[in-house]
């Protein structure tokens, strides 16, 4: 073994080096701690976030950023790709896009939300919520799903499947495409690839509509546990569109509380650093975002599709509208604060987009040749996105010789950070008793932040192992009991 | 007739007329040797080694190397091919290649010959050199971080464009290429985006500015066929 080549433990670490082979690196450790009685005092989500890019970034061209900033993420590289080609078609110039580079890139998106959500709900989630969370650790996995329900797991794997070629024949790759550039795209559709995915897209939206259904009654068939597993209340944050519609590739900022009021609407989100404060905690790399004007304690917030679904006036489908409007009836005139319900929200967010592909897919503007815009250049640009897990924002700065000498980036993880930690907190409160942790009480936690997140996992490689660490503490800090996963 | 002459490559006769190498002669005949720093319209360089080849037990050169009647070459033997893939991989750790940010993957011939020749891994320790891009000239960035020292540019600028504008400094681990101005920035010379040297770097050192990536992945030179292919079809062309 070489020096320096594997560290004997991790926690502190940050990468400054990237090599051609590794991803970004992301780990979760959870910290409780104890009073003499055994009861939780103190619980803390720590997330090594990788910042270095930020770093990495700088003194690059920036043509190279949309594809660069890809590696951030194994479930959805795309998201990033987009985010950073609309910061920089900013930069170029490219005010506005033509509609061939728009259509394409939404196509992308969507085949994106798609497959990630299918992903991030089939193939890392369902096994807890079928089989429950203190089961086999065994079965508990996409191999177990199979088994016990062939037909669950074959839909799964099969709409995350189309999401990706959706993504292929947009970006020219499954993963790590370069279809987006700054200033519009790189390809307009091939026919021959809109008649292969035509083919299939009714198909895709009856088997999300099942996921949607197979969602709702795991709430209603159980709604002690689906209702109250991790429960808390904030406020909601995304992006809608111009209309109030739900839109996950452009729109305005906008903020709700947790009763359902509006609070902030029509937000340009080149402003967004006027609005928002990251706050840094002395525990923990994540950084804590919060509305400033609101302070910390009062303007912080969920994003996502459980904040997104209820955050938009409508769903601009038919289907999916259809299914959002059944899920705030579950709210009963309130809104729905339960983390278990991400996974509902999701999968109508996935039928959604299962939609859109179909109605962009009739859409000759796909085929067109009109790919690039471009203006007047500027130094600076803004893009968000709405991610398959929250709003991601980009600001880049750029010099005269085209080299970025600044960039900010918050992704969804971030966003979600306090409501994660608060999410854990329920969830220790809940179910922690006594000194042992379980792998069962283990499961638990994860399953609260895979609500939001499965992208703990992603960063390792181990597609449903999340590589978590629980530590319990006693009141003078004295480690008491670790267990690892992942 | 009688009087042509002919070496073996890999057991095939491959003819050939006196004067050219065997790298030349092989390519001629259809037989591609795999080769970075030698290039048709300049005289071999033999800086690179990956046209290495064995000949009478012997190691040498083929871009260098002049054919001779009844030599027997051995080219692609898991032999060659594994030590060209070592010298690759010394090219990977020397520099900092990062392929999947890097506009030229797809067009790199450093990155299909890996994949050619299935260097999976860079095996050696990373050197990470600090080397930071001049991005002074209005059209043309240069990325040193990934400079594999073949000197193509050093020659087409000082050969074919008369301007004589980079130069290679410094040996071993230190060795870089420069610009030939007082201040070491490429916007102090007279180079032009439509020089020579500004349209041959097998890699992704010398780019033309704000066109990264308009040409899809999918389309570019070795998505389709490798290396191996694609230069024998330029033969052809
Ligand atoms: S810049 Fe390119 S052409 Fe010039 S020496 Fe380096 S690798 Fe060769
Ligand atoms: S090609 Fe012969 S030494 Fe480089």
């Amino acid at each position: 073994m070489f020096e320096l080549e594997t560290a004997s433990q991790t926690d502190n670490l940050r990468r400054v080096a990237i090599d051609p082979v590794s991803r970004v690196e992301g780990h979760g450790k959870v910290t409780l701690l104890l009073d003499d009685h055994n009861q939780v005092q103190q619980v803390r989500l720590h997330i090594v976030e990788f910042r270095g890019f930020e770093k990495f970034i700088q003194g690059r061209p920036y043509w190279e950023v949309p594809v660069m900033v890809q590696r951030l993420c194994g479930i959805c590289p795309v998201s990033h790709h987009l985010a950073a080609s609309k910061a920089l078609d900013l930069v170029v110039g490219a005010v506005s896009i033509t509609p061939t580079a728009e259509k394409m890139r939404r196509l992308m998106h969507y085949g994106q939300m798609l497959q990630s959500h299918a992903l991030h709900f089939f193939h890392l989630s369902s096994p807890d919520l079928l089989f429950g969370f203190d089961s086999d650790v065994g079965q508990r996995n996409i191999v177990g799903v199979a088994a016990a329900h062939p037909e669950v797991a074959k839909q799964g794997i099969l709409l995350r499947k189309f999401g990706q070629e959706v993504i292929r024949v947009t970006s020219g790759k499954r993963i790590h495409g370069t279809g987006a550039v700054p200033g519009g795209v790189n390809k307009a559709l091939d026919p021959a690839d809109r008649a292969m995915l035509l083919q299939d897209v009714e198909q895709m939206i009856v088997w999300s509509r099942d996921a949607v259904h197979l969602t709702k009654r795991l709430h209603t068939s159980n709604p002690a546990l689906y209702d109250q597993f991790g429960l808390f209340r904030s406020n909601l944050f995304s992006l809608v569109r111009a209309d109030g519609a739900l839109d996950f590739y452009h729109g305005h900022l906008r903020l709700r509380d947790g009763d359902g009021k509006v609070l902030l609407d029509g937000v340009d989100y080149q402003n967004y650093h006027h609005l928002l404060t990251e706050e840094v905690k002395s525990w923990s790399y994540m950084k804590f975002p919060y509305v400033t004007a609101m302070g910390r304690e009062q303007g912080w917030y969920k994003v996502g599709p459980l904040a997104r679904v209820q955050n938009c006036d409508f769903i601009p489908s038919p289907l999916a509208e259809i299914e959002r409007r059944e899920f705030m009836d579950h709210g009963q005139g309130g809104l729905v604060h339960a983390p278990l319900a991400y996974h509902w929200a999701r999968m109508i967010e996935m039928l959604h987009a299962a939609e859109v592909i179909k109605e962009l897919l009739a859409d000759d503007d796909l085929l067109g040749d009109d790919l690039m815009s471009c203006g007047d250049r500027r130094r600076e640009g803004v893009g968000v996105i709405e991610a398959p897990r929250g709003t991601l924002i980009h600001h880049y700065q750029v010099d005269e010789d085209d080299l970025v000498t600044m960039a900010n980036l918050i992704v969804s993880t971030t966003h979600n950070n306090q409501a994660m930690n608060e999410a854990v907190r329920q969830v220790a409160r809940q179910y922690l008793n006594g000194r042992e942790i379980t792998e069962g009480l283990l499961n638990h936690i994860e399953v609260a932040i895979r609500a939001f997140d499965p992208c703990l996992s992603c960063a390792t490689h181990a597609l449903g192992q999340m590589p978590l660490t629980v530590e319990l503490l006693d009141g003078s800090g004295r480690l008491l009991d670790r267990r690892v996963k992942g | 007739m009688s009087d042509t002459k002919k070496f073996l490559l890999d057991g095939k006769p491959v003819v050939f007329q006196d004067g050219q190498t065997i790298l030349e002669a092989a390519r001629q005949a259809g037989h591609y040797i795999p080769h970075l720093c030698w290039h048709p319209d300049f005289p071999a360089h033999g800086s690179c080694k990956l046209c290495i080849v064995k000949v009478g037990g012997r190691h040498v050169s083929s871009c260098a190397m002049p054919a001779k009647e009844g030599m027997e070459v051995e080219s692609n033997t898991p032999e060659m091919n594994g030590e060209r893939r070592a010298l690759l991989q010394m090219l990977f750790v020397e520099g900092n290649h990062f392929c999947p940010s890097c506009e030229k993957s797809g067009n790199c011939q450093l990155q299909a010959l890996a994949y050619d020749l299935e260097m999976l891994s860079a095996h050696f320790n990373h050197f990470y050199p600090n080397r930071p891009v001049d991005a002074s000239h209005p059209d043309v960035l240069l990325d040193f971080n990934r400079c594999i020292f073949c000197e193509l540019c050093v020659r087409a600028s000082r050969d074919i464009d008369g301007k004589n504008i980079f130069a290679l400094t410094d040996r071993g681990i230190h060795k870089h290429l420069v610009v030939n101005a007082e201040s070491g920035r490429l916007a102090d010379t007279d180079f032009a985006a439509s020089d020579r040297a500004a349209n041959i770097c097998p890699v992704g050192v010398i780019l033309h500015k704000r066109q990264g990536f308009a040409r899809p992945i999918g389309e570019r030179d070795y998505d389709a066929k490798p290396i191996s292919v694609v230069a024998m079809e330029e033969v052809e062309k």
